[in-house]
């Protein structure tokens, strides 16, 4: 292979650095050094020749104060970039008000992935398959990223600009995702399904994320739809949100929200699966994110993670 | 550059030069001298490799050395006291969790992982909690039972 030699760096140009903070964290990666956290991507890509380990690393595992969840005084969520899955599955305000991230971090990879992968490692790299991107989006997912010249929010939707591509500079550690609180009116329930062809150690083949807002009488009064597998980027989908506000949030309503999601859809065939098995496939899945938010909305349990549900429809 | 570190492999601690894309597992079994932990796949998906760092369940063949340094690393070799074997590895033997052994040493490390998290699993979290462990002989049907076994045994003792 003619990269063969750039898969490879030899051992004598390799560097470590553990850092003891964000800023010695910011001063490695401005010097070049790559930020390992849980290296449950980073190490494994490098295995499987995605791409090689840098030769220059940082690890942040061990920076003090980002992983902790936290209540904004917006009445939103703050979770630190190294808050583990098993962490996020087992913390009560994530179950409690945003029970789609949970349904997500409780189906990455397997309980050793889950006790060491992060949440800022899978933001960050960026993969239009990753599965809390959908729920993230849903819930006004924002970016906190410290870089030399200081901190700076960006909305989720402005991070992700492709596979593995992000408008996060190298030298920008993604400290925190803060997420919108529930609307002050209304009960919320949020939801994430992946279509899997097994429980665990899968990647979505397809997913959707929704969170959606019931007034008094039961009318959705906000939605939100986002979809993962199904584009270069997860994005949300606007006409499937327009399809569910004013009505009852039932099948009808779910199923146009899925419809609107196909129609949104621009799938790749892959090995996975088709293109047009995707396409298919995101009207259903999307349907299923739809009604499980819709259920919890009205005060139903759904137990997490919502894809080991069996649906009946 | 090689960096050193220190790692302390169930209890005892050693000082090591690794090389900094040096995995745990190639560290513990080649320099520390540890050989139960297996290699399948290098790549996280069959557990062989399974280690607990600081208590977390880990694929030691996709973990850099250098990001276990100053931690507690427990290795199959650390689950029993001496010669006497902990009671999951009982349980594995007696209730035909172990065939050719192969997986063996990360089932144990990763079942000791979750009846440290959860005491009393059902058998969807047991199935759950090996799901990164592949086993090509068992069925893993032994090895099911052999964990809700010990977790029942612990359950009755209080
Ligand atoms: C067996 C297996 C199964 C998996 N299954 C799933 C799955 O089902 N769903 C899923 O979504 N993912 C899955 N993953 C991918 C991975 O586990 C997750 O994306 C995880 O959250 C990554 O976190 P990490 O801390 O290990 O990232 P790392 O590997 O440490 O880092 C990933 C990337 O992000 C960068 N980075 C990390 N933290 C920061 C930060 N704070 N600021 C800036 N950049 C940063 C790194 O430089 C690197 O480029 C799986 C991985 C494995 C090995
Ligand atoms: S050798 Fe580590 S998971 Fe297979
Ligand atoms: S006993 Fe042979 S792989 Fe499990």
């Amino acid at each position: 292979m003619s990269t063969a030699t750039s898969m490879t760096t030899s051992a004598s140009s390799r560097t470590y650095v553990e850092a003891r903070d964000v800023a010695s964290a910011v001063a490695a990666m401005s010097a070049g050094a790559r930020p390992i956290a849980g290296g449950t991507d980073l190490v494994v890509g490098a295995r499987h020749g995605k791409a090689p380990l840098p030769a220059a690393l940082v690890g942040i595992h061990r920076i003090p104060g980002l992983s902790d969840v936290a209540a904004t005084d917006g009445g939103g969520l703050r979770i630190g970039a190294l808050v583990t899955h098993a962490t996020l599955v087992a913390d009560p305000a994530v179950l409690a008000a945003y029970p789609g991230l949970a349904d997500a971090s409780a189906i990455v990879g397997s309980h050793a992935t889950r006790a060491n992968g992060t949440l800022g490692g899978n933001v960050m790299n960026s993969s239009p398959a990753m599965d809390t991107g959908a729920p993230l989006l849903c819930h006004g997912g924002v970016a906190v990223l410290v870089g030399p010249a200081g901190e700076r929010r960006v909305a989720l939707a402005d991070l992700w600009t492709g596979p593995g591509r992000s408008t996060a500079a190298p030298d920008e550690l993604l400290v925190a995702v803060e997420l919108d609180g529930p609307p002050a009116d209304g009960a919320s329930g949020s939801s994430y399904v992946r279509l899997q062809y097994r429980r665990q150690m899968e990647i979505a083949i397809v997913g959707a994320g929704a969170v959606v807002t019931l007034g008094a009488d039961g009318t959705v009064t906000d939605a939100k739809v986002a979809i993962t597998a199904l584009a270069p980027v997860i994005h949300r989908v606007a006409e499937a949100e327009a399809a569910l506000v004013g009505t009852d949030g039932g099948f009808e309503a779910a199923r146009a929200a899925g419809a609107a999601a196909a129609a949104a859809a621009r799938p790749i065939s892959d090995v996975r699966g088709s293109a047009d098995y995707r396409r298919a496939m995101a009207a259903v899945i999307t349907r299923r994110a739809v009604l499980t938010a819709v259920r919890r909305a009205r005060g139903e349990s759904v137990p997490v993670p919502a894809s080991d549900t069996t649906f009946g429809s | 550059m090689a960096v050193d570190i220190t790692l302390s492999v169930n209890g005892v601690p050693y000082p090591l030069t690794v090389d900094p894309h040096a995995s745990l597992l190639h560290t513990v079994r080649g320099d520390v001298g540890l050989t139960g932990s297996k290699e399948g796949c290098d790549d996280s998906e069959c557990g062989a490799c399974m280690m607990l760092v600081d208590g977390r369940p880990v694929n030691a063949c996709s973990y850099l050395a250098v990001q276990a340094d100053g931690s507690d690393v427990t290795t199959v070799e650390g689950l029993s006291d001496g010669e006497t074997l902990a009671p999951l590895q009982e349980a594995f033997l007696t209730r035909g969790g172990v065939q050719c052994g192969f997986c063996t040493p990360g089932m144990l490390v990763s079942a000791t992982a979750l009846l440290d998290r959860t005491p009393n699993p059902s058998e969807d979290e047991i199935r759950t909690a090996v799901s990164g462990n592949l086993c090509r002989c068992t069925g893993y049907d032994g090895i099911v039972k052999a964990i809700a076994a010990v977790a029942a045994e612990r359950a009755a003792q209080g």
